[in-house]
């Protein structure tokens, strides 16, 4: 436990990747096999659930502290962080312990589950007398199911292979599903990771790693400088579904999803459709949710996500289909080393005889100005954008981005988000390195557009008074919560307004007096009865902070339900689009 | 309430009704008592100022010429019926806490102060400074920047040799350590605590004028070099390079070619807090009371009464009130300059 803390602390303070992998392969060198097979797995992003309530967490390290609820959350509230606050605030350890990674996962923490209340807070309190700070909060990490650290699971591999003197695309390959919580880590499936010959036969329904694609974060007009001529590439167009690998062999078939998640079971549509290919067959796409004839919003495929029983409402409500748009592997070889064009024409004979598997459309055009015009209808498809794959890339293995943009990376050219301009109204400290930071905030639109600057300012003044509001009069509504999208130096200014004009604390939460107005973009919005506007955003960030507008300029309801117009297809794009898209249509134009 | 307090809030500071005078006001006044030389403690622009007699290096050269009258620790005046005394504080040198009394009331104003751990123990002691000593009085002013039980300083000997493990590591692979700190009173702490064997060890412009100072009151602190006298850039590659927070980022750091970075704060305790720093190490180094000192030096005031400042001052308000003591708070504009001093978030 003691060297996988240190190994932990080296990785955490570290920014640089060859210190990182250095750091791993120091720990490789030493570890035991069996510590070293949990340590890959917790580093490679695997999350046992958690084994202890947080309540129950929580009680114990009060009565450990000796301290009261309220000062432990105080201190909470500072450090952004349970695993740490804990480690901070107790009492330094009476004995140290020298048991490894492995038995402490094993024979401590993972036997936790299920015992009594009483009993876990008894072990748990015990277990912290026995280690120093940087271990107790790793233990508290691993029991909550919260670890994480700044290594990528690529890099993880890299260090492995580098250790085992072997590939890392075959330790990649060899990784797929090791984190996914079916078999529990041992010495055996650690070395079996490095083993330097040819471990004979994959597992039956092992998938290969998934190749990532990059955001293309560039005018059209330069694509041809940048990425040659259109000729040269592969365009899709880009789906909003769950990426994922599917494999029929010795007629079973798996379903991976990128997450490395085994999720065969909640998409019996998908077995159904895969089972009619050959074996031997993997293919790489994405599953949607397929009605009447064409893909669905990605709000139906969320009733899907995450739920393992599947009643016949949601299957009827919100079956799903698999769009294919590369494949991996035929009639049992690798194709992998295959420039995408070759592979693309062999999907597409696969698919010609297949009618459960829909082929991802490709879009061809002479320019890339035809291409952007094209891109603009993207929201009535219901897509993101497009995908560009050059013809002669290979297909990779992560994320691996390249200084030459036309050699084998796969660019997201997406469109450009919704967003709309909001008032900020909440705030809340953030976590982790943003802690006793301001940095989470919730905003809101006005209920309908003011009159004047004078009618909004008498709202604001309303609400500084703390008077409720009355009903039917100009009220801001919120509507979405976000925390990302500025600087550090941004973050900092709007903290320190925040603290200025702080009007009411509830917990961690403050209400702020109304004068900041930002521009929030999203990535979809739909009805939800779960929210009092009525209304939900997808992936909502902080694109700008307006300075430049006042507060009764803000955006009001009304575009908001423009958006959601514009968003379900449905005539006259009322709403609008960022300035970015409009300068972007003018120039086509 | 049949007699005055000794000390109240005021808009210009802290003020002593009976004696007319305040106690490190942030505003001109016409007399100011002085606990310390940091910028938000010791303003410019008073009439006159008292100030502890070890403090007369540093805020001289902080204000340059100003009306200063000095008491050693321990020696008293009395001012309209106030009996005056400065008494050590351990925060940066010449810090001290003030003591009043009248009528044999006594109160302290604690100014910022630095005791680390619930026990007593000379190794935890500032090196670089008269340590702090407790004062029996009646109502205890006290600061709360680190007022959360989550601070409690790991003991010295144990930071200073992670600081020497890094500083050495990087020499051995021919890579300057450059340590940032605040050049008033930490960088003269890093100073007097490194393993000076190690390399040779340079200062920033804003850390020299100060080292002069410490010296000057007798404090053993190594020999230093400006950086920007350094001609031949090879001498930098096992060198310690101490220097404030301001350099971060800067031009200046480029005479360094390849380094490594740290930052030397209490702050440094929260890994949120290192992560937004973005340096290479974060060392916990703190010239503040831990929570355990806090306890230990309000502990022993023996004092009934407890007003708190700058800091956590509702968390310490109400963990006071808890353990049956009057506390109250008054709101102080220091802080507001020392890089140690971010205001807490609840």
């Amino acid at each position: 436990m003691k060297r996988f803390a240190q190994l932990f602390a080296e990785l955490d303070r570290s920014t640089a990747t060859l210190a990182k992998v250095d750091a791993l392969k120091r720990y490789f060198a030493v570890a035991a096999q069996r510590d070293a097979a949990w340590a890959v797995y917790f580093l490679a992003g695997g999350k046992p659930r958690q084994v202890v309530p947080s309540g129950v967490m929580w009680a114990t390290a009060c009565r450990a502290a000796g301290i009261d609820e309220w000062l432990f959350d105080a201190c909470y509230q500072a450090v952004g962080d349970f695993s740490e606050t804990v480690a901070h605030v107790l009492p330094p350890a009476a004995h140290e312990s020298d048991l490894g990674l492995a038995d402490w996962i094993e024979d401590r923490l993972l036997t936790l589950r299920g015992l009594s209340p009483e009993e876990q807070a008894a072990r748990v309190a015990s277990y912290w007398n026995e280690l120093d700070s940087s271990c107790r909060f790793l233990l508290n990490k691993l029991i909550g199911g919260s670890f994480r650290v700044g290594v990528s699971k690529l890099l993880v591999q890299r260090a492995l292979a580098e250790h085992a003197g072997i590939d890392a695309k075959l330790v990649a390959q060899r990784m797929m599903g090791y984190t996914d919580g079916r078999i529990a880590p041992t010495a055996e499936r650690y070395t079996r990771l490095t083993t330097s010959i040819e471990a004979g036969v994959l597992d039956l329904g092992q998938p290969y790693p998934f190749f990532l694609a990059h955001q293309l974060d560039l005018p059209h007009a330069e694509f041809a400088a940048k990425l040659s001529a259109p000729e040269d590439w592969i365009v899709e167009w880009k789906y909003d579904g769950i990426r994922a690998q599917v494999v029929k062999r010795a007629r079973q078939v798996w379903v991976w999803s990128r997450g490395e998640e085994l999720v065969t079971e909640r998409f019996p549509e998908i077995v159904a459709a895969v089972a009619t290919l050959p074996d031997g067959t993997v293919l790489d796409g994405e599953i949607v949710v397929w009605k009447d004839g064409k893909v669905q919003p990605f709000a139906l495929l969320q009733q899907r996500i995450g739920r393992k029983l599947l009643g016949k409402k949601v299957l009827a409500d919100a079956p799903v289909g698999f769009i294919a748009y590369d494949v991996l592997e035929l009639e049992g070889v690798d194709l992998r080393e295959q420039p995408q064009v070759e592979r693309r024409a062999r999907l597409e004979a696969l698919a010609a005889g297949h009618d459960a598997i829909h082929l991802s459309p490709v879009e061809v055009r002479h320019s890339w100005a035809e291409l952007a015009e094209l891109r603009h209808e993207s929201r009535a498809r219901g897509v993101e954008g497009f995908m560009l794959k050059h013809r002669q890339a290979r297909y990779g293995t992560g994320r691996r981005k390249q200084d030459d943009l036309a050699a084998g990376t796969w660019w997201k050219w997406k469109i450009d988000p919704l967003s709309i301009d909001c008032v900020l109204v909440y705030a809340q400290a953030g976590h982790g390195r943003r802690a006793s930071v301001y940095t989470d905030y919730t905003f809101a639109v006005w209920n309908r557009r003011p009159a004047d600057a004078a009618e909004a300012l008498a709202v604001v003044d309303h609400i500084a008074r703390r008077e409720p509001a009355v009903p039917e009069s100009l009220q801001l509504v919120p509507f979405a919560k976000a925390y990302s999208g500025l600087t550090d130096e941004e973050f900092k200014v709007v903290d320190r307004i925040i603290r200025r004009d702080t009007l009411e604390k509830f917990g961690p939460v403050r209400s702020v007096k109304p004068s900041l107005v930002f521009e929030l973009g999203f990535e979809g919005i739909n009805r939800s009865t779960r929210h009092k506007s009525g209304i939900a955003v997808r992936f909502p960030r902080m694109l700008r902070i307006r300075d430049d507008k006042p507060l009764h300029e803000a955006d009001t309801m009304a575009e908001l339900e423009a958006l959601l117009r514009l968003q379900h297809g449905s005539v006259a794009p009322a709403g609008k689009e960022t300035a970015a898209a409009e300068a972007a249509s003018g120039a086509d134009g | 309430m049949d007699r005055a307090d000794l000390v109240v809030q005021r808009r210009e500071g802290l003020y002593c009704p009976a004696g007319d005078f305040y106690i490190d006001p942030w505003q001109p006044v016409e007399r100011a008592v002085i606990t310390h030389a940091h910028a938000d403690h010791s303003r410019r622009g008073h009439t006159r100022y008292l100030a502890a007699a070890p403090a007369e290096g540093v805020l001289r050269t902080r204000l340059g010429e100003i009306d200063l009258q000095t008491l050693e620790y321990g020696e008293a005046i009395d001012h309209f019926g106030v009996r005056l005394s400065f008494h050590p504080a351990g925060h940066v040198l010449g810090s001290a806490q003030v003591r009043l009394e009248q009528e044999g009331r006594v109160w302290v104003a604690s100014g910022d102060y630095y005791v680390a751990g619930l026990h007593a123990d000379t190794a935890e002691d500032n090196q670089t400074c008269a340590p702090f000593e407790p004062v029996r009085c009646h109502c205890f002013i006290t600061e709360s920047t680190f007022g959360l039980p989550i601070y409690r300083w790991q003991p010295q000997a144990e930071l200073f040799a992670d600081i020497d493990g890094w500083w050495r590591g990087n020499a051995e692979t021919g890579r300057a350590s450059l340590l940032m700190g605040y050049s008033f009173g930490k960088a003269q702490r890093i100073l007097k605590g490194v393993d000076r064997t190690i390399g040779p060890i340079f200062v920033h412009g804003a850390v020299e004028p100060l080292n002069r100072a410490y010296r000057a009151a007798g404090v053993d602190l190594p020999e230093t070099r400006m950086a920007t006298e350094v001609k031949d850039k090879a001498e930098f590659r096992n060198a310690l390079i101490v220097a404030p927070p301001s350099v971060q980022g800067s031009t200046w750091t480029r005479r360094f070619g390849d380094y490594s970075d740290a930052f030397a704060s209490g702050w440094m305790q929260l890994r949120g807090a290192r992560r937004r720093r973005a340096v290479d190490r974060g060392f916990v180094l703190s010239d503040h009371a831990d929570w355990p000192g806090l306890q230990r030096a309000i502990a022993a005031t023996g004092a009934e009464r407890v007003i708190v400042t700058h800091g956590y001052e509702a968390v310490m308000v109400r963990w006071l009130g808890d353990q049956g003591l009057e506390a109250g708070s008054f709101q102080t504009e220091y802080g507001s300059d020392d890089d140690e001093d971010p205001p807490p978030a609840t």
